[in-house]
């Protein structure tokens, strides 16, 4: 492989692995507080691309997209909380982990109820479409526009989670729920923030992964939620930064072995899956997490 | 002196940069009722973790019967004959008093899977021997009424009983409880501590129980172990620990603490 | 002595039931039948790892289609397979594939028990709910593997004309198989140890019980199943392709043991009629319908809505389903015993 085109897939792998980062916080955080795999979280992203599409087409302005489909995957992901999860808090985990499965089953068939199963193309601005070329290396903007935003966020809630009132909560609340019960912080205040915040951090996610791809349907949630799933398993569950770095590796990794073994393309979606299985087997904890699971007596 | 069933040598716990238990030591010798009492947060229920081989302590060995069982695997320290009782009773809560205690019987009975499926012979005269077995358990607890009942519909007392029946069904030979008359009347204390006795003729056991009152343990015990902080600040016959200055000042610390 | 009576008749009485339906029955009715044996035959075994065992996972519709490829594969002849693969040859392994109808399909079951074997390493060893998204993560992985891999399978364009030797006595009679082993398991010290395991991991390690060795064993036993049942599938159906086996057969087998209640198998085996039943009555959803002279469209996908609100719906409002973690037998001595106390 010669330089220009390892840079090109450099910067490809950054813009992948942003998308997965951005979605694997969710995960990780809500993993964090409740212990639940949250399946729902990438039908949550893909109710953002559905929302930010139609406000794009119907009002021409793709901030105001943007903003709409933010605003719509935090309030499905809030209520999901409040209306699903929260009257199960003190049930067996069982039955919070088949809720889970159903609210996700339930936004992926109302979509295609409602829009039909065809992929939309998601037509974005031109300013996002351009494709800028330097000798042979070819660069759609996109490419170079997300990882700079998804790193200003990230920076963002790092700076929320390690700098504020609300964030250290959430961290205690990660580690021991009983005491932050104590500390007289409101834990489901702080639970409902963690949707909130994992939602509106997937709804970006979700509109980058609609840019580029550069389509939408129902089912879009669903491969890509698996796979920041396995990126936040990577990181060490539970951990922010963890799921910010296994969410990169899983990019580049499948921008990188795609570019080295074109034959392995067809199994391009598959790589995550065994990045989960070999994570389990040989670092259950990931790379930064701290082991979540060791049983209290 | 007889040979020590269970020695703790040099054990050290910590938790990320908090150290739970600090070089602790003690031996406790076979048919011994042997008391490890200290305030609340002394270390006492980590030590019952690392015996039974859910925690691997951070330096330091348990030896049980004279063989290293540090590091092995819970469910295998159960096979080596030791069992335990929880804090906060933690009973099947989906099952009746009679199957709750037949699991206690799970690594005594040899049929296989597929005996059990296709129902052999085998299955059968093993179903039979254990439940007339776990029966007696229950008569010799006063509990046998209740075996078709719902385990956690019992009364607290009566729950605490299935949990020693339960425990014993394991054949050990060193039994563990963890503050076993805590949540309990003074009634159902005392009962408690005829039965601990009468086991551990019965069974020939050993028996190391954390206690935090000292009452209960001077009436149970034969030699104790004092922890505060993770540090043994006593080992002698009970009625030496409650006149004992750093014992009295450790509990009384946690008095003026609460 | 007397239960042992008791079970044989009744295992008889079904039996000639079953080999009655099937003379008797019309090929429509059958084929319902066969639907609901084939469910059965699912559900029973995926209520072993998810209510019997409590571990929660999301794996039949893999199971179901490593059985259903195995049986077709052994099941077709070797001409069949050439004349019918069109993307590429098939694989020599794939055309020295021969045997008969048992074989085949219990070499489906074996190999989907291989795979749960497998999958068992990474999720049991480590705590927490790993068994649902590796095994979500793994019925899409099976599709992937299908795809790409056409001298295997054909591709997308899946296996065709596959001998339909499943009629209702065979699928009847695995569907009561799977009950009465289902139903041994649970009672006997494997079982108990499973619902240890369910109700208290730690209580379950501190009496002796491997836990990792009987979540193993459940997870492998419900594979075998699934895939004996998926074996049977692709001879009932005769043509079965990668989008066959998709996440909504899973969704299926969910609602019916929640609706059966998890850990009971008669619950499971009622719920698998009321829910393959108001499947098919509520299929006007999907349709066109005139609502005061007003079109709603055609819908495809509306059934499932309702029934994934009606899973959420019990999971908050009415969690033990049916039958609870009880069997039909002990709820009626327990409502007798109540009686009696009256």
């Amino acid at each position: 492989m010669d330089l220009s085109i390892f840079l090109q897939q450099l910067v490809n792998g950054t813009s992948l692995g942003s998308m997965y980062a951005l979605i694997a916080i969710g995960y990780t955080m809500v993993y964090g507080v409740l212990r639940l795999i949250n399946f729902a979280h990438g039908d949550i992203m893909m109710v953002g691309a559905f929302v930010t599409y139609f406000v794009y087409q119907t009002s021409g302005s793709f901030t105001l997209a943007v903003l709409a489909g933010i605003l719509a995957s935090v309030l499905v992901g809030v209520l999901t909380d409040k209306i699903a999860y929260k009257p199960l808090r003190d049930a067996p985990k069982i039955s919070l982990l088949i809720t889970a499965i159903g609210i996700s089953f339930f936004l992926e068939n109302l979509f295609n109820v409602l829009f039909g199963g065809v992929p939309r193309a998601f037509k974005a601005p031109e300013m996002l479409t351009k494709v800028l070329h330097w000798g042979s290396i070819y660069l759609p903007v996109t490419v170079i526009i997300i990882p700079i935003v998804t790193v200003t966020i990230l920076i963002a809630v790092l700076w929320v989670l390690y700098r504020t009132k609300y964030g250290m909560a959430i961290r205690a609340l990660a580690f021991d729920i009983p005491t932050v019960k104590l500390m007289g912080v409101n834990a489901d205040t702080i639970i409902a923030l963690v949707f909130a915040l994992g939602s509106a951090l997937a709804a970006v996610g979700g509109v980058f992964y609609a840019v580029s791809y550069p389509s939408i349907d129902p089912l879009m949630g669903v491969i890509v939620g698996l796979k920041a799933f396995a990126a936040a398993v990577l990181g060490g569950i539970g951990s922010v930064t963890g799921a910010v770095l296994g969410g990169f590796i899983l990019g580049f990794t499948e921008i990188m072995v795609v570019a080295v073994f074109p034959e392995l393309g067809g199994y391009k979606d598959a790589f995550a899956f065994f990045f989960l299985i070999l994570v389990l087997l040989f670092r259950p904890t990931g790379i930064m997490g701290e082991d979540l699971e060791r049983s209290r007596f | 002196m007889s040979e020590p069933l269970l020695e703790v040598r040099n054990v050290t716990m910590k938790f990320g940069g908090v150290t739970a238990i600090d070089d602790l030591s003690f031996k406790v010798e076979k048919g011994q009722i042997y008391g490890l009492i200290g305030p609340n947060g002394a270390g006492k229920t980590t030590i019952f973790n690392i015996i039974t081989g859910n925690y691997l302590p951070t330096e330091g060995q348990i030896l049980f019967d004279g063989q290293d069982i540090t590091g092995t695997k819970p469910h295998k320290v159960v096979d080596k004959g030791i069992a335990r009782t929880f804090q906060n009773i933690r009973l099947f809560k989906s099952m009746t008093v009679l199957e709750n205690v037949l699991i206690g019987f799970h690594d005594r009975i040899r049929y296989s899977y597929l005996e059990a499926i296709l129902r052999f012979p085998r299955f059968h005269t093993y179903e039979r021997r254990i439940r007339a077995e776990a029966m007696g358990l229950l008569e010799e607890f006063g509990i046998a009424s209740f075996a078709d009942t719902n385990a956690t519909a019992l009364s607290y007392g009566n729950q605490r009983k299935v949990e020693i029946a339960r425990a014993l069904a394991t054949q050990p030979r060193l039994l563990l409880l963890d503050e076993p008359a805590a949540g309990m009347n003074p009634i159902e204390t005392e009962d408690l501590s005829r039965i601990i006795h009468k086991i551990k003729a019965d069974y020939d056991l050993t028996v190391l129980l954390i206690e935090h009152d000292m009452k209960f343990v001077n009436a149970m015990c034969d030699r104790v172990t004092v922890l505060d902080y993770g540090e043994k600040i006593f080992e002698g016959p009970p009625a030496e620990a409650i006149v004992d200055e750093r014992v009295i000042s450790a509990y009384l610390g946690e008095f003026s603490n609460a | 002595m007397r239960n042992a009576i008791i079970k044989l008749l009744l295992i008889i009485a079904a039996v000639l039931l079953i080999g009655w339906a099937n003379r008797h029955y019309d090929s429509y009715t059958l084929s319902i039948l066969n639907n609901i044996g084939i469910f059965a035959i699912l559900a029973l075994s995926y209520n072993l790892i998810n209510g019997v065992t409590g571990q929660f996972s999301l794996e039949p519709n893999g199971f179901v289609a490593i059985g259903a490829y195995f049986t077709a594969l052994f099941l077709l002849p070797a001409d069949a397979k050439t004349d019918m693969f069109a993307l590429v040859d098939p694989a020599p392994l794939v055309l020295s594939m021969h045997a008969g109808f048992i074989p085949a399909v219990i070499s489906g079951g074996i190999a989907a028990m291989f795979i749960a074997l497998l999958l068992s390493f990474p999720v049991f060893r480590v705590r927490g709910d790993y068994l649902a998204i590796v095994t979500l993560g793994f019925g899409f992985i099976i599709r992937i593997f299908a795809l790409n891999n056409p001298a295997y399978t054909n591709g997308a364009m899946g296996l065709n004309d596959i001998p339909s030797t499943a009629d209702f006595l065979w699928i009847g009679i695995t569907a009561l198989i799977t009950f009465v082993v289902m139903l041994h398991i649970v009672y006997s010290r494997y079982g108990r140890a499973m619902k240890a395991v369910r109700d208290d991991e730690d209580a379950a390690t501190a009496m002796g019980i491997n836990t990792f060795k009987i979540k193993t064993i459940a997870f492998m036993t419900s594979a075998f199943f699934e895939g004996v049942g998926g074996g049977l599938l692709a001879s009932f159906l005769t043509t079965i392709t990668p989008d066959q086996f998709s996440f909504l057969l899973t969704f299926q087998l969910l609602i019916i043991i929640v609706l059966g209640g998890l850990g009971s198998m008669s619950g499971t085996l009622l719920a698998t009629i009321l829910v393959m039943g108001s499947m098919e009555w509520l299929r006007f959803l999907d349709d066109d319908m005139v609502i005061f002279g007003w079109h709603t469209g055609a819908h495809p996908g509306m059934r499932m809505v309702v029934f994934s609100i009606l899973l959420i719906i019990m999971m908050l409002f009415a969690r033990k389903g049916l039958f609870g973690d009880k069997e039909l037998p002990e709820l009626l001595r327990e409502k007798f015993r109540k009686k009696g106390e009256q």
